[in-house]
């Protein structure tokens, strides 16, 4: 017998996908949860340990410890724009995509379950390169909500602008691009290594337009109690930002922009 | 009720193909049913925007009454597709790509694995269920689509070319399944380019070209519009010339073959009376061509062009 099309067959689609994302994550960890913690360690003894010594404070802190909310945010990022072009693109090139396409699943509960994949990875991620952190600079935590919520939207916004990525994307480069040439240079002009106020005037009004800035800075305050820009500026951008992309990948999805013919 | 019904469907894709130009088509609830056509006949097309990964240009498409273009979810709840291209993961296991998409149309994930071990054992996968599924043949490859479109138990089955490039043995444990499964109340469409598959599954068929449908009909009623029929008779001695026999078309295709073209008004008995008074001996005797290949090929080259390979003897099949 036909199953019948409800809230309960929507949700355990949208468990569907998810396990499937989780399994295939877990299933292939040295490629996506060692690399980032290897790298991240990386970071940490040569600009946190080695450099970070002479570098003296920023913003009234050890450097290493500056730079802590900021790689991590660096690879709450990249994992969660990477996890869900790599997962999404593939799925369309091996043409696996279709699975979903020819099923019941409205386009929203697709656009979640990858969504939510790509979160678990970065945040898991996350968590790993903050243990990884701790070890450097010890555990500091000044404000749990914070921390919490500007990760979670985050990850949510990259993996967002990840999905349009798969979306339009027709060959395997044209899922680097953006990464390489647009989200790397964000990232590291972010405020990820120094404070946005070391900028002299006009550089410092043209970094304050990267809305990376606004989401290490509001990561940092969660983590160390400082940040360069108000709080609330930066998750009214972050949600700004979800709202917009999410609208996007709605009108694609429904469409079948690059998906269906 | 009608478990498929197609209106006026057009599809025109970007580059300015008229893939479909208006087809009507109805398929009956709990039918068996053959969609045929030559390559780029638009089979591939009207399948897609049955299954939405198509998007029609105009017209519409109802599945049990329900419009896949309006009401898409619950349409497509209705359909179990088999397509034509390997389009699973093949990184993933059988059992888990046939549970996943059990969890795609809600079935409860304890539930998705009873049916896919029930599934994969009837399309005799079961012992490759765990391993890798890149490592299945091109067959098994295809069994497992088919498992996979059945684990929401769909009302309606569309298979397209399931068995193509598949070995007889195989192809026929295909049929034996998909046969029980349209006992069992699915309303099945097939489409495929072995038409002796449509002439022993099928009841009814349709026959499209071109993005028109050419014909719709029962295979019996198909059939039945065959007016002459070609047998090749082997003899035991050669012989010079043919008989002549009056209203019917013989040739000698070789000193040992004669090529007999009858029309049905015609009785066999007349033939075997004229090769007894020359005294040829018949050693064994079978139809030229499969009967519905033969109307196919009229169908699609009404003006009388013969294309390529229809007398190939390749094409023989026994009578």
């Amino acid at each position: 017998m036909t199953e019948k099309v409800s809230a309960r067959s929507y949700w355990i689609g949208y468990q569907t996908i998810l396990i499937k994302e989780v399994t295939r994550i877990i299933r292939i960890w040295a490629q996506t949860l060692l690399p980032p913690v290897i790298t991240m360690s990386l970071y940490f003894v040569i600009f946190g340990a080695i450099i970070g010594r002479r570098v003296g404070e920023m913003e009234g802190m050890p450097y290493m410890d500056f730079i802590v909310p900021g790689l991590i945010m660096l690879t709450v990022i990249t994992n969660s724009y990477g996890n869900i072009t790599s997962s999404f693109f593939g799925a369309k090139f091996g043409k696996h995509v279709e699975e979903l396409l020819v099923s019941p699943l409205p386009p929203w509960i697709i656009l979640a379950g990858y969504v939510s994949g790509a979160v678990f990875r970065a945040m898991t991620v996350g968590v790993l390169v903050w243990l990884v952190a701790g070890a450097f600079s010890g555990f500091h935590m000044h404000n749990l909500f914070v921390t919490v919520t500007i990760l979670l939207m985050t990850s949510i916004v990259f993996a967002l602008g990840g999905f349009i990525n798969a979306i339009y994307a027709q060959k395997f480069d044209d899922i680097s691009i953006i990464p390489t040439f647009v989200l790397q240079p964000m990232t590291y002009l972010g405020g990820v290594f120094f404070s946005v106020s070391l900028l002299p005037g006009i550089a410092q009004q043209v970094a304050l337009i990267n809305p990376i800035v606004y989401m290490v800075n509001a990561f940092r305050y969660g983590l160390l109690g400082v940040t360069d820009v108000p709080l609330w500026v930066a998750y009214a951008m972050i949600l700004g930002f979800g709202v917009v992309l999410f609208a996007f990948c709605m009108r694609l999805l429904t469409k079948g922009v690059g998906l269906r013919t | 009720m009608n478990a498929l019904e197609v209106c006026q469907l057009k599809k025109t894709y970007g580059n300015g193909v008229e893939a479909l130009k208006g087809i009507d088509l109805n398929v009956v609830e709990g039918d068996f049913f053959a969609l045929l056509g030559p390559n780029g006949a638009g089979k591939s097309t009207l399948i897609g925007i049955v299954s939405s990964l198509v998007n029609a240009t105009a017209g519409e498409t109802r599945v049990f009454g329900i419009s896949v273009q309006n009401n898409r979810s619950r349409a497509m709840a209705e359909i179990g597709l088999v397509p034509q291209e390997i389009n699973f993961n093949q990184f993933e296991k059988p059992f888990d790509i046939v549970v996943n998409q059990g969890g795609y149309y809600g079935v409860p994930r304890k539930v998705a694995k009873e049916r896919a071990e029930r599934y994969l054992n009837q399309l005799s996968l079961w012992d490759k269920a765990f391993g890798p599924s890149r490592q299945l043949s091109g067959g098994m490859k295809r069994r497992l689509m088919i498992a996979r479109a059945m684990v929401h138990e769909p009302r309606l089955l569309i298979l397209d070319e399931p068995t193509a490039g598949v070995d007889i043995e195989i192809r026929r444990s295909m049929w034996r399944f998909i046969r029980e499964i349209n006992e069992a109340g699915t309303t099945v469409i097939l489409t495929t380019h072995y038409l002796e598959e449509a002439e022993s599954l099928c009841r009814n068929i349709a026959i499209i070209d071109h993005g028109d449908i050419v014909e719709n009909t029962t295979v019996k009623t198909l059939l039945g519009k065959l007016d002459v029929e070609t047998f090749v008779l082997d003899l035991r001695e050669p012989i010079e010339r043919p008989p002549q026999v009056d209203g019917m078309d013989i040739v000698l295709r070789d000193p040992t073959t004669l090529e007999a073209s009858i029309p049905k008004s015609r009785s066999l008995n007349r033939l075997f009376k004229a090769l007894e008074i020359e005294g040829m001996e018949v050693k064994s005797m079978r139809n030229k061509v499969n009967r519905l290949e033969e109307l196919f090929v009229r169908l699609i080259h009404p003006e009388g062009e013969t294309p390529t390979g229809v007398d190939d003897p390749a094409t023989e099949g026994a009578a």
